[in-house]
């Protein structure tokens, strides 16, 4: 099987978030670079946050992905720049607000999201810090549900 | 970039989150458990990446910097080892701790070291969330009841001493950004809006962090953390 490096990028952006499964690492804009150097891929990851665990995970992920179209695999991290929900893709947001969790806003405003299941914006945030390091707990005061958002960052 | 600033910037991160992290399934309620243990995570995470930088510099992995070392050979500030005591005592010691990394983690962001650099412009962004979360407990404490108000003074005045030793670091180049004057500015105005006082100085400064001195709490915090990798040398999961 040749692969030319688009359908090799596409496979490896295809991953999905072992945290938020509705959407893949190219739309959270974690997967900085994909490269093929001597038959291998070389793909290049950020950290969401510093202490996020799902990165190791994030990186087997990768390599089985590689592996499943013949390839061996390395992954890098780096840090800088440092990532930005700013890069999450149109689509990644999308599938946030499909899946109940409001996506972040721009980080130059400071804005408030619209609850992802009665689409009202009568919310309140009741933490800054949710279920994962990158989340924030809001509730809704129309419908009464409460909701994660990724925040801003 | 001198290997032991690095790893006392590391350690400092490594003993707050175990503090931090005390406070799993015991704090005043599910939000604020949710909330202190996603903070100890991110320090967490800040002082596994100072610590393999600093590893770098001295020849040893993150796990025997954090696992292998006694008490005089930790290099953080005494700050950040100091018992939670009461919530607002461990929001008193988080908000001079994360305005401090504010200023500090700023400053780096755009110094020299390229690794450093990286590091802390990641971190700068978690550690303004930290600070606000403890800017927002400080001014619902000390603004609140008359119980509230005292506690939140009194864990005020319980950390405050250990706040001169963050801006007396012998080991580093001078950060820019990073002065007490700077600090107290950012801290005092919180402070004013929760209806607290800033601490007198009374003279009482402890110091001794960045030189191995610890308090004595720092011994028992180690060896909660260090037991099970030291009972199980290599062991990995």
């Amino acid at each position: 099987m040749v692969m030319v490096l688009s359908e090799v990028r596409a496979v490896i952006e295809g991953v999905p978030d072992p945290e938020l499964p509705m959407v893949t690492i190219g739309d959270l804009g974690i997967l900085r670079s994909v490269e093929l150097s001597g038959g291998r891929v070389v793909a290049t990851i950020t950290p969401t946050y510093s202490g996020c665990p799902a990165l190791d995970a994030i990186a087997a992920d990768i390599v089985t992905a590689a592996g499943a179209i013949g390839l061996a695999a390395e992954v890098r991290t780096v840090l800088a720049p440092p990532w930005t929900t700013d890069w999450i893709t149109p689509e990644g947001r999308q599938k946030l607000q499909d899946n109940g969790i409001a996506p972040p806003g721009p980080t130059v405003l400071l804005t408030i999201p619209s609850c992802p299941q009665c689409g009202s914006v009568r919310v309140r945030e009741v933490s800054h810090f949710g279920s994962t390091a990158c989340k924030a707990l809001w509730v809704c005061g129309s419908c009464g549900e409460p909701f994660d958002q990724v925040k801003a960052l | 970039m001198n290997a032991q600033y690095v790893l006392g910037l590391g350690d400092d991160c490594l003993i707050s989150s175990h503090r931090l992290a005390e406070w799993s399934g015991r704090a005043p309620g599910l939000e604020e458990d949710v909330a202190l243990a996603n903070i100890a995570l991110d320090q967490l995470g800040q002082a596994r990446m100072l610590l393999q930088h600093a590893g770098s510099l001295l020849g040893q992995t993150e796990d025997e910097l954090a696992y292998l070392r006694g008490e005089r050979e930790f290099r953080n500030v005494q700050l950040a080892e100091l018992p939670n005591g009461d919530f607002g005592h461990t929001i008193a010691r988080l908000l001079c701790f994360s305005s401090y990394q504010v200023a500090l983690y700023s400053g780096l962001a755009a110094g020299p070291d390229p690794a450093l650099a990286a590091i802390a412009g990641k971190a700068v962004k978690e550690v303004r969330y930290h600070r606000d979360y403890a800017s927002q407990w400080t001014r619902r404490l000390g603004d609140g009841t008359a119980e509230s108000h005292r506690r939140m003074a009194a864990g005020l005045a319980a950390v405050w001493p250990y706040t001169y030793e963050l801006f007396e670091d012998r080991h580093a180049e001078p950060v820019p950004g990073l002065t007490r004057a700077g600090w107290l500015s950012d801290v005092g105005a919180v402070l004013t809006a929760a209806t607290l006082e800033v601490p007198a100085d009374d003279g009482w400064h402890p110091t001794g962090g960045r030189d191995g001195l610890h308090t004595e709490a720092l011994g028992y915090l180690l060896a909660e953390m260090q037991h099970l990798h030291r009972a199980h040398p290599g062991a990995t999961w």
